[in-house]
């Protein structure tokens, strides 16, 4: 077995998950992004977790950014670096280029600044160094060559001072090489990729470990928000693990005839995902499923992306639901958002704060498909695994609906591309039955149990929804292609598998 | 007040000159500095330069204070404006020209 390395646990949200415990203690890790990537941010929060959060002290060393811009610029996330420096808890060591004329006239080295540093360093007992940017000595310094020799130096002067430290680099390509310069070459052991890549007209930060020499981390990149008053959010979707053990409680999804469906209804800690075309009655499931744990006692949350209060409301008391008592009585909390507000990482950070802040027992969404319009695949994707694995983590029962773009069978985008994370999938169809319009209702997907494996008809009216029997003598329902049989040809086909039913 | 010649050329002849070199400890770079200054001193600022040595190693409050980063350093205090001069000071042509105290035709 691999000998971990010893990390250091930087605080900076869910990057410490992607990066399996944190930077390697007493060395340097490069971050590396190109213009507007936030690692001035990233060296400044990397310090600022450490102060507020483990009571370590840091040094920043500035090349690039005046003293002054940093601690003002800074300010607008709620960091008043001002303060931190009274207290003798961060230092900067100032090596911005000033207005004095600058000549060279031989050979030097960089022992000034290594003395600076280790000063700073000594005087506060700092454990965090950042170093930001190194793009900007090259700019200062004309011979590169010395420059990375000299850098080198730093590298090794920093780690004998057991400090850990991230140094910024800039770079020109998203996918290109590491940095400019060659900077990878002298500080090669640990590298940070950020991004922010214009995806489908969509702004996408990201975040990428590429190595830690010795030590385990996360592959692969994992999107990153930035927010006022917290500064880098990363979002470590998938890296959530799923370790909690699978219940096997049932609850009720709010309708007898639907449980029963299900093999008992469903489970406490699973994600049910409802799918089907417009007018299905999607709506109608979730706002079942949010009244039947009402009636059970439990706390409900639902976060509607496509109607509005007022709408919701009625449709709920259209089918005999009073939200607005639950709500009164604290049991539902229901969010409306417009899914244009705000990019999906942000989405989801909300909602995981609105969640931990009601702490729910069930959580619907209405729908998924609203959120997928404002995002790219591959980024709906991973909010879906991130909300899935959260929800599961905190033992919460999820209900998602999703919006097939066909009147008539098929699939929805949301259902191609989630399928697989979610427990349960429940399709909603319209059928034809001789020019008449019907609804059917089906479990596609049970995971962990029986389930009816048929298609039965349900009507809605003015106390919900109401499950009948199968449909016997139509097939092809859930492709929208209909078929009708004769009934002698069912009791045939039933003949012939006799005895196959459980 | 000291008096300054005025021309095309301002070579501050007679001005009082304070020079700054930054050093770190006595290695073999640093000494090549100080004597190419040494040198520089005696044959262009004799009796109105005042130089001071700072050891970054020792010193390092001084080496933050005036921001110094490579080593050596030599810093042209007065006459203003300032000016920094990197390197071990081997190129003297270079130097002299940027501290502006001396014909350069006279080397």
């Amino acid at each position: 077995m691999m000998v971990e390395l010893d990390k250091l646990v930087t605080s900076i949200p869910g990057f410490d998950h992607i990066a399996q415990g944190g930077l390697p203690r007493g060395r340097t890790t490069l971050v590396s992004g190109t213009a507007g990537t936030a690692k001035t941010v990233f060296a400044c929060q990397f310090l600022i977790e450490g102060i507020v959060r483990h009571e370590e002290t840091g040094v920043f060393v500035t090349f690039e950014e005046s003293v002054d811009d940093i601690r003002n610029n800074m300010l607008g996330f709620g960091w008043d670096i001002r303060q931190w420096e009274a207290e003798g808890k961060w230092l900067f060591v100032d090596a911005s280029r000033g207005a004095e004329e600058t000549i060279f006239a031989g050979d030097y080295d960089f022992d000034a600044l290594i003395a600076r540093i280790s000063h700073c360093v000594d005087q506060i007992g700092a454990t965090r160094v950042s170093i930001d940017s190194l793009a900007a000595i090259f700019t200062i310094f004309p011979n590169s060559q010395t420059v990375r020799n000299e850098l080198f130096r730093i590298g090794a002067a920093l780690k004998e001072m057991s400090v850990t430290t991230i140094m910024t680099a800039e770079r020109t390509d998203e996918y290109g090489s590491v940095a400019r310069f060659g900077i990878e070459e002298f500080v090669a052991d640990n590298v940070v990729i950020l991004r922010n890549v214009l995806d489908e007209e969509k702004r996408r930060r990201t975040v990428e470990i590429l190595k830690f020499r010795g030590a385990m981390h996360r592959k692969g990149e994992f999107p990153f928000t930035i927010i006022p008053g917290q500064g880098i959010v990363v979002i470590p979707l998938s890296a959530l693990e799923l370790k909690q053990r699978s219940s096997t409680v049932r609850i009720t999804s709010g309708n007898p005839a639907l449980d029963a469906m299900c093999g008992g209804g469903f489970f406490r800690d699973s994600v049910i995902l409802v799918s089907g075309a417009t007018g299905t009655g999607k709506t109608l499931v979730s706002t079942m499923f949010i009244a039947g744990g009402i009636q059970n006692g439990e706390r409900c949350m639902l976060f509607a992306f496509e109607e509005s209060r007022d709408q919701l409301f009625r449709n709920a008391t259209g089918w005999g639901y009073d939200f607005e008592t639950m709500e009164s009585e604290g049991k539902l909390r229901v969010h409306c958002v417009y899914p244009e507000v705000a990019g999906l990482e942000d989405h989801l950070l909300e909602i995981r704060r609105l969640i931990d802040e009601f702490k729910p027992d069930r959580v619907a969404i209405d729908s998924l498909s609203a959120l997928e319009r404002i995002s790219t695949i591959k980024s709906f994707r991973e909010f879906v695994l991130g909300l899935t694995s959260y929800i599961k983590h905190e033992e919460i029962a999820g209900l998602f609906t999703a919006t097939t773009p066909s009147l008539l069978g098929g699939e929805s985008t949301t259902e191609a591309h989630i399928s697989t994370i979610t427990d349960s999938i429940i399709l909603l169809r319209y059928v034809e039955i001789y020019g008449e319009m019907r609804r059917g209702i089906t479990v596609l997907k049970m995971r962990g149990s029986m389930h009816d494996k048929e298609i039965r008809e349900f009507r809605i009216d003015l106390h919900g929804m109401h499950i009948g029997r199968a449909f016997r003598d139509v097939s092809g329902i859930l492709s929208g292609t209909f078929m009708y049989i004769q009934p002698n040809e069912i009791d045939r086909m039933r003949s012939l598998f006799d005895g196959d039913e459980p | 007040m000291v008096s300054r010649k005025i021309g095309a050329k301002r070579h501050y002849m007679n001005e009082q000159v304070i020079l700054t070199l930054y050093v770190a400890g006595l290695n073999p770079r640093s000494e090549r500095a100080i004597n190419n200054l040494r040198q520089l001193e005696g044959d262009y600022l004799a009796g109105r330069a005042v130089v001071s040595i700072v050891d970054v190693l020792q010193r390092p409050e001084r080496a933050e204070s005036a921001r110094i980063i490579a080593t050596p350093t030599l810093v042209r205090e007065q006459p203003r404006p300032e000016r920094r001069i990197i390197g071990d000071l081997s190129d003297k042509e270079t130097v002299l020209k940027a501290l502006n105290i001396g014909e350069i035709g006279s080397l």
